[in-house]
């Protein structure tokens, strides 16, 4: 056993938490949004893969990570405005459209992202919150990148947004009753493709945080899962961007688990350990969905619930 | 007393119409008309695999590489000799069974995507099974390999099945959060009490035995898991089409409250159709260790169950013509090395062409009942 305590591991835990939480963060307050407007977009998996990579190849090019990350949002919206412009189209599925983009999405960001793998790119700034501590165990925890902060403002903001806007209220109504949307005459499949968009947008962004911050480099291993996560995520969530925050922070913990343990030479069941999301989200929806009713808080219009 | 209590059905017909074809005009009448609606069926796909092959001839010109030259490798490399051939076939024969581990479920309106899951814990349980029977004749060692790696796949995907019928939890979602579990548990196997300590670079298990392994087809340089593919489809179309199961699952997937109220116990259908569907994922974990790989390791994950989900959308869920249909995917990737040497272009170009054949297959969707020419004749 290393030379350090026990006690390091629920610090690590934290750190992992608020540090592998971000992309769960961003993909789940993205499929939250277009989820209230009605649709399920499963294709964010792929959208993840496909911002870590424009970030970096962007952030590579012009040494920004910044325009990365705007650039990892831009690929996340494109793809969003593939996945609503074929779901809007009569009689097509959007959970099978999901299930291709995932697939297209991880396809041409392994294909573009071909000649990244070797070069460095320039990665994205942290503050250091733990400038109290002589500890550095405590002091590498709270090292809490920008775009986590940037999450974590954006939750309630949204919540605010869905609740009292106009433009928050057209998305719940079209999410809620496709039909009353319809008689207020507004374009069901405008909104949702708006709303799929700023989804695809923020689900890119946490792809970007993958690549240009944690573990801050690309390759084809990067993102396994982590999208399909927070979409179950949003469901445990209740379609509320605040509690997708908390949930957010639980699967960053569960996932800052096996390395954490690892860092104090508990190698057994390292994979397992790493799984830990995975086996956390269906323990939670295992607990938490019911055959008999529908989940409260889940949009009427949501093909998932229904 | 209002919305959220509304009784909950997974009666997915409103939502996934692309899933049941509805009734079309000539169905069960005249000849004519069901051969029409039949060229439906062909002619729609075949036009969405036109576009996505255009598309990617595009795709492809844009990197300053030639499509006529991408189109003739991709023929030469999956059909163009024997050897091709012969590739393409040892490629489609897992795709069909893992195709099949989306069709059946889909009979009942299931979306299920983990057949990659069943995959690897088909293929663990089937090396387990071989190594536990060190002595045993190979004949004996096949069979129990064979019974474990559909066992354990059928109970993978049929955990899936059971958690949305009784739990209500969405199958989509679980059945791929159930393929990341699969790839821990194999990984830790592999690395941990499964290890052989001499496989130093890449964590493997012990071989099986090179009297264990599976040989080829007479006359063929392709693997019995082609037969064995081929009929496990045609036995699932006669359970589809030709059973009173098969008639309930499709009642079931049309309509559950109809199923309920003729008294089908829909959980029953929903356990046995995903544990089939399994199953033949499983086989095809198997039939990569018993034939392919002799031992588990990593490289089992070659994402044979991740093309079955496009197998199974393209063939629109028909086990009979998931067989043409995985030839045809089986072929594209075996042309994958070809375009990999001779133009250059990365190992993910198939991925990229899978994704545009799914992306544009589902949007053909919209285009059935559409064309006059289908629905005259007879």
């Amino acid at each position: 056993m290393a030379d350090v305590g026990w006690w390091v591991v629920p610090v690590a835990v934290l750190g992992g938490a608020l540090r592998v939480s971000t992309p769960f963060l961003f993909v789940s307050l993205g499929e939250c949004i277009t989820e209230r407007s009605g649709r399920i977009n499963l294709g964010l998996e792929g959208i993840l893969v496909m911002g870590a990579m424009c970030a970096y190849g962007t952030s590579y090019l012009t040494g920004s990570p910044w325009l990365g990350v705007l650039a990892a949002g831009a690929a996340g919206a494109l793809l969003g405005l593939v996945h609503a412009t074929i779901c809007g189209l009569p009689r097509v599925n959007d959970i099978a459209v999901g299930i291709a983009l995932m697939l297209f999405g991880t396809g041409l960001a392994f294909y573009l992202g071909k000649p990244l793998i070797e070069p460095s790119a320039k990665i994205l700034p942290a503050i250091n919150f733990g400038w109290w501590s002589d500890v550095p165990q405590v002091r590498a925890a709270l090292q809490i990148n920008v775009l986590f902060l940037i999450g974590v403002a954006l939750a309630p903001v949204l919540v605010w947004a869905l609740a009292t806007t106009r433009w928050g209220m057209i998305l719940r109504t079209v999410g809620e009753s496709a039909d009353a949307a319809r008689a207020m005459g507004y374009s069901v499949n405008g909104v949702r493709a708006r709303a799929t968009m700023l989804g695809g947008f923020l689900g890119g962004i946490g792809g970007s945080f993958l690549s240009l911050y944690y573990p801050g480099s690309w390759n084809e291993g990067l993102s396994s899962g982590q999208g399909i996560t927070a979409v179950a995520l949003v469901i445990f969530a209740r379609w509320n961007p605040m509690l997708c925050f908390w949930a957010s922070l639980l699967f960053g913990g569960a996932a800052a688990l096996g390395p954490a343990l690892q860092s104090i030479g508990v190698n057994q069941g390292y994979y397992l350990f790493n799984a830990a999301p995975y086996i956390l989200t269906l323990l939670i929806m295992i607990i938490t969905c019911s055959p008999q009713r529908t989940l409260i808080g889940a949009p009427a219009e949501l093909s998932i619930t229904r | 007393m209002k919305a959220d209590v509304r009784p909950r059905t997974h009666d997915k017909s409103r939502f996934t119409p692309h899933l049941f074809p509805p009734p079309q005009a000539g169905e069960g009448k005249g000849g004519g008309l069901r051969l029409a609606g039949a060229a439906e069926y062909v002619v729609i796909p075949a036009l969405a695999l036109a576009a996505a092959l255009a598309v990617f001839g595009i795709f492809v010109a844009l990197f300053g590489k030639d499509p006529a030259a991408l189109y003739l490798y991709m023929y030469q490399g999956a059909f163009g000799t024997w050897f091709s051939w012969q590739n393409t076939l040892s490629r489609a024969a897992p795709l069909i069974l893992t195709a099949l581990c989306t069709a059946l479920p889909a009979q009942l309106g299931l979306v299920i995507i983990g057949g990659e899951g069943a995959f690897l814990v088909g293929a663990l349980a089937a090396t387990s099974a071989a190594l536990a029977l060190p002595a045993a004749p190979p004949f004996l060692v096949q069979l129990a390999m064979a019974l474990a790696g559909m066992a354990a796949g059928g109970a993978w995907i049929a955990f899936s099945g059971a958690l949305q019928h009784y739990r209500g939890v969405n199958e989509t979602i679980s059945s791929l959060l159930l393929v990341y579990i699969a790839l821990a548990v194999l990984n830790q196997l592999v690395e941990g009490p499964m290890r052989d300590p001499s496989s130093l670079n890449k964590p493997s298990s012990h071989e099986i035995g090179a009297a264990n392994m599976i040989g080829t087809i007479p006359g063929l340089d392709v693997h019995w898991g082609l037969a064995f593919g081929i009929i496990a489809a045609v036995l699932a179309y006669i359970l589809i089409f030709q059973t009173v199961f098969g008639f309930a699952a499709r009642v079931a997937g049309g309509n559950v409250r109809a199923a309920k109220v003729v008294g089908l116990g829909v959980g029953r259908l929903i356990l046995i159709a995903c544990f089939l569907a399994g199953a033949a994922a499983g086989l095809a974990g198997m039939f990569e260790v018993a034939a392919v790989q002799g031992r588990a390791n990593a490289n089992l994950a070659a994402g044979y169950g991740f093309t079955g989900i496009l197998v199974s959308f393209l063939a629109r869920h028909n086990p009979l013509a998931i067989i043409p249909v995985a030839v045809l995917l089986g072929g594209i990737n075996a042309s994958g090395g070809l375009l990999q040497r001779r133009l250059g272009l990365p190992d993910a170009s198939v991925l990229v062409l899978q994704g545009m054949i799914f992306i544009s297959v589902l949007a053909s969707e919209t285009l059935y009942g559409r064309f006059a020419i289908f629905r005259r004749g007879g």
